[in-house]
C-alpha cells in the first residue's frame, strides 16, 4: 500500500481516478501511518501576512472573500465561512504572523466523536465534511481540541465550516489552494515524514531564527498542519498544554468497556435474581400481581 | 379483577374508541394554578420552537463558537437523564433483588423514566443544527461506531423501548386486554434486565461525551473517572427523583391511594434514603479520590474551588448526612428535604461539568438567554402534563379496579 502511495506521489498530476476510490481509515490505525498523510508546514518566519493564502481558499471552498486585515490589535477569527485566517501577532521580535485552520489530525477527535460518520479522516490525510450526514449535533466542535469546525447558528439549514484541506483539489491531483497561491513560499505541502524532515532541518541550520519546536508534530497526537516559529508558540497564543496522545484514546477505555458490560450486566443480573429467589413457584412476581 | 377486565374485553370494538375519546377530555379542575402557570409557558415555547427552526439557533440561544452545547444539552439531557435514573435503580431493587417493599411505586418510576427520557430526547432534537438527518446514525447508512454520542444515541432509543415494555401491563389494563397484558407482562424481567445494561451504561456514556474536552472543562470537574462518577451519582439522583416527585403524587393524587399505603410509603422513604446515603458515600469517596489523585488541591484555594466546596459540602455532603439523620428518625421531611438538596446538587454538578466550569478560561462567558430557559420549562411544564394526564387514568399509583370505579363513579 505505501508503494502505491508514494507512486502517487511522483504523479502527483495524474492519479486522480484511482483515488476516488480510496477508503476512510479507522481510527485505531497505529500512529505511524500518520507519516503516510499529506502534511503541509507554515513557516512562520516566512509569513508576510499578506492573505493571498485566504483569499485563494475563498475562492477554491466558494466562500465570500475575506474584508478585513491582519491586526495586532484585533484577533480574527475562523468562521463558518472563512476556513482559513492569518492574524498578526506582537512578538518579542516584532510583529509575526500565524496562520490558524484545522489542524488535520492523524487522529482526529472530530471525526471520532462524529456519530453519523460526516467529519471523515482520509488516507490523504484531510478530514473532510459531509452535509448530507451531519445532524448538527456539534460534538465535533465539543471535541477537537484546536476548536476548529464552525457552526452557522443563525442559519435554519446550518453547516459546519472548517478547513478541508483541499481534499477535491487532491483527489484531482492538485495541491491545496492555500500552498499554491503562497507568494512567500511560507506554506509547502508534501508527505508528513518529509515535510517534518524539512523542518527539523530548518531548525536546525539556523537555530538563531527559530524554536526548536514543530508545533503539530506532537499536539494532539501530530497533525498534518505543521508550524515552525521564531518566538515559542505561547507568544503567538497556540495552545501549548496540550495532550501528546491523540484525543480520541480518551474514550477508548470506556468504548472498550461496552461490550463486557453487555456480556456481563445480563448474566449478572440473572444469576441475581436466581439467588434471590426465595420459594420457587409461588413468589413469582407475575403470579403475585 | 378479572371480571371487570373480562366484561370490558368483551365489549364491541366501537366502544374501546368511544372509551378512548371520552378518556381524551379533561378531568380534574382547569383552573389550578399550575395550569395558569404552565399553558402560557408552553405555548410560549412553542413559539420560540418556531423561530428556532425557522431562523437558527442564535435567534434564541446564546451558543456560540466557544461554547457548542448550551442549557438544553447541559440540563434537560445531561442532568435530566441522571434524574430519570430512579426507573432503572428501582427495578433492580424489586426484579432483581425482589425488595418487594418497593413494588408499588415501580409504575410511576418507570412512567416517570419514560416520559423524561422522550421529552429529553426531544430537548435533544431542538439542539440539533441538521436535525432531518438524525435518522442516519439509526438506519445505519452512516454508523459512527467510534462515537460516545452514537452508543448513547441508541442506548436512549433502546432503554425507551425497554422502559415501555416494562409499563405496558398498565396500559393493557387501561385498555381492559388481558391477554395483551400477560404477553406484555412476560416480557417485563427481560426488558428490566436489558434496560438495566443500557441503563448503567448511557449514564456514563453521558459523562464520557466529556472526556474529549479535557482542557476545556475546569480540572475540579474534569477527570478521567467522570463516566464512574456520571453512574454512581445517577443512582442517588434518581432515587431523589422518586422521593421528591413521589412526595408531590401523593399530595396531588391522595385520594388514589388506599390507606395503609400512606405508611407504608414512610417505610419506602426510609429505604431509598438509605440507599441514597450508601450511594452518596460511595460517591464521595470516589469525588475524594479523584482530587487527590489528579492534583487539584491547590485549585481549592481559587473561586473554582469554593464553588466546587459548595458543590460538594453543600449540596452532596450536607444532603447525605440528613438522609442518614433522616433513616434514623423516620421524620420523612428531612428526607425529603435531603432529596431536594441532592437534586440541586445534580444539577449543579451536571451544569458545572457542561456549561458553568467550560471554557472556564474564556473572558466572555455563556449565559443562556430567557427564551433558553423558557423553552426548557416549556418541555418540563409538557411533561408534568402528560404525567399528570396518564396519572389520572391509567393503573398507575393503583390497582385497575379502583380506576374503574372511580371513571364509573365520574361518568353518573
Ligand atoms: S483540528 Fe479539530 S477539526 Fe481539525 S482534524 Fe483535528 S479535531 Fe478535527
Ligand atoms: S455536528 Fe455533524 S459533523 Fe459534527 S459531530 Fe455532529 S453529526 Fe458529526
Amino acid at each position: 500500500m505505501s508503494i502505491d502511495r508514494r507512486e502517487f506521489l511522483k504523479t502527483l498530476g495524474v492519479a486522480g481516478a484511482s483515488l476516488s476510490g480510496v477508503s476512510a481509515l479507522g481510527q485505531s490505525k497505529p500512529e505511524s501511518h500518520s507519516e503516510e498523510f499529506y502534511a503541509i508546514l507554515h513557516d512562520i518566519t516566512l509569513c508576510e501576512g499578506c492573505q493571498e493564502c485566504e483569499f485563494a481558499c475563498a475562492v477554491a471552498n466558494s466562500l465570500p472573500e475575506p474584508s478585513d486585515y491582519p491586526d495586532s490589535e484585533v484577533k480574527r477569527k475562523l468562521k463558518p465561512d472563512q476556513y482559513s485566517v492569518i492574524n498578526a501577532v506582537e512578538t518579542s521580535i516584532g510583529e509575526v504572523y500565524t496562520k490558524q485552520q484545522c489542524m488535520h489530525c492523524a487522529q482526529p477527535a472530530c471525526a471520532s466523536a462524529c456519530l453519523t460518520k460526516a467529519m471523515e479522516k482520509h488516507e490523504e490525510g484531510p478530514i473532510t465534511w459531509d452535509g448530507d450526514k451531519c445532524m448538527g449535533c456539534r460534538f465535533c466542535m465539543l471535541s477537537c481540541p484546536f476548536n476548529m469546525p464552525k457552526f452557522e447558528y443563525d442559519s435554519n439549514n446550518p453547516k459546519i465550516g472548517k478547513c478541508q484541506m483541499c481534499f477535491s483539489r487532491l483527489t484531482e491531483g492538485e495541491i491545496p489552494a492555500c500552498v499554491e497561491n503562497c507568494p512567500a513560499e511560507a506554506l509547502i505541502f508534501g508527505k508528513r515524514s518529509e515535510i517534518l524532515r524539512e523542518a527539523h532541518r530548518r531548525i536546525l541550520d539556523d537555530p538563531s531564527n527559530y524554536v526548536d519546536h514543530v508545533y503539530g508534530e506532537f499536539e494532539a497526537g501530530g497533525t498534518s498542519w505543521l508550524n515552525i516559529s521564531p518566538v515559542p508558540f505561547e507568544e503567538l497564543g497556540f495552545n501549548t498544554s496540550m495532550d501528546h496522545k491523540p484525543y480520541p484514546e480518551l474514550t477508548k477505555g470506556f468504548l472498550y468497556s461496552v461490550p463486557s458490560v453487555f456480556v456481563l450486566w445480563p448474566a449478572l443480573l440473572l444469576g441475581l435474581r436466581e439467588a434471590t429467589k426465595r420459594e420457587p413457584e409461588n413468589n413469582e412476581l407475575e403470579v403475585e400481581e | 379483577m378479572s371480571e371487570h377486565i373480562l366484561s370490558k374485553d368483551l365489549q364491541p370494538k366501537t366502544n374501546r374508541w368511544k372509551f378512548l375519546l371520552g378518556e381524551l377530555k379533561p378531568k380534574g379542575k382547569l383552573l389550578t394554578p399550575f395550569n395558569i402557570i404552565s399553558v402560557p409557558v408552553i405555548l410560549l415555547g412553542l413559539v420560540l420552537i418556531i423561530i428556532r427552526f425557522w431562523k437558527g439557533l442564535s435567534s434564541i440561544t446564546n451558543l456560540s463558537q466557544e461554547v457548542p452545547w448550551g442549557l438544553w444539552i447541559g440540563f434537560d439531557v445531561v442532568t435530566g437523564v441522571a434524574f430519570a435514573g430512579g426507573a432503572y435503580v428501582l427495578t433492580f431493587m424489586v426484579y432483581i433483588l425482589r425488595m418487594e417493599k418497593y413494588h408499588s411505586i415501580v409504575r410511576v418510576t418507570v412512567l416517570n423514566g419514560f416520559l423524561a427520557y422522550l421529552f429529553y430526547a426531544g430537548a435533544l432534537l431542538l439542539d440539533l443544527g441538521r436535525p432531518w438527518n438524525v435518522i442516519n446514525p439509526i438506519i445505519g447508512n452512516s454508523f459512527g461506531t467510534s462515537s460516545v454520542l452514537f452508543l448513547v444515541a441508541w442506548h436512549f432509543m433502546l432503554y425507551m423501548l425497554a422502559e415501555l415494555i416494562e409499563f405496558s401491563p398498565a396500559i393493557a389494563e387501561w385498555l381492559g386486554a388481558e391477554r395483551a397484558r400477560r404477553i406484555l407482562k412476560s416480557l417485563t424481567i427481560g426488558a428490566v434486565i436489558f434496560g438495566i445494561t443500557l441503563s448503567t451504561l448511557h449514564q456514563s456514556g453521558l459523562g464520557a461525551l466529556f472526556l474529549m474536552a479535557k482542557g476545556k472543562i475546569h480540572p475540579l470537574w474534569y477527570s478521567e473517572f467522570i463516566p464512574i462518577l456520571f453512574f454512581v451519582s445517577s443512582i442517588f439522583a434518581g432515587l431523589s427523583m422518586v422521593i421528591f416527585e413521589g412526595s408531590i403524587t401523593h399530595r396531588v393524587f391522595s385520594h388514589q391511594l388506599a390507606k395503609g399505603n400512606h405508611k407504608s410509603h414512610d417505610q419506602i422513604l426510609r429505604g431509598l434514603a438509605k440507599i441514597c446515603s450508601v450511594a452518596m458515600f460511595a460517591y464521595l469517596f470516589l469525588k475524594i479520590l479523584d482530587l487527590v489523585h489528579g492534583h487539584h488541591l491547590s485549585h481549592l484555594f481559587t473561586s473554582w474551588g469554593a464553588w466546587y466546596l459548595v458543590e460538594i459540602i453543600g449540596f452532596v455532603m450536607i444532603p447525605m448526612f440528613l438522609f442518614i439523620r433522616g433513616v434514623k428518625t423516620g421524620e420523612p421531611l428531612i428526607i425529603k428535604i435531603a432529596s431536594l438538596m441532592t437534586l440541586i446538587g445534580i444539577i449543579l454538578n451536571r451544569l458545572n461539568i457542561s456549561v458553568i466550569g467550560f471554557n472556564w478560561m474564556t473572558v466572555d462567558r455563556y449565559i443562556p438567554t430567557w427564551m433558553e430557559f423558557e423553552v426548557t420549562f416549556a418541555v418540563l411544564f409538557l411533561e408534568i402534563w402528560i404525567f399528570r394526564w396518564v396519572l389520572h387514568r391509567l393503573p398507575v399509583l393503583r390497582p385497575i379496579e379502583e380506576v374503574v370505579k372511580s371513571q364509573n363513579i365520574e361518568r353518573s
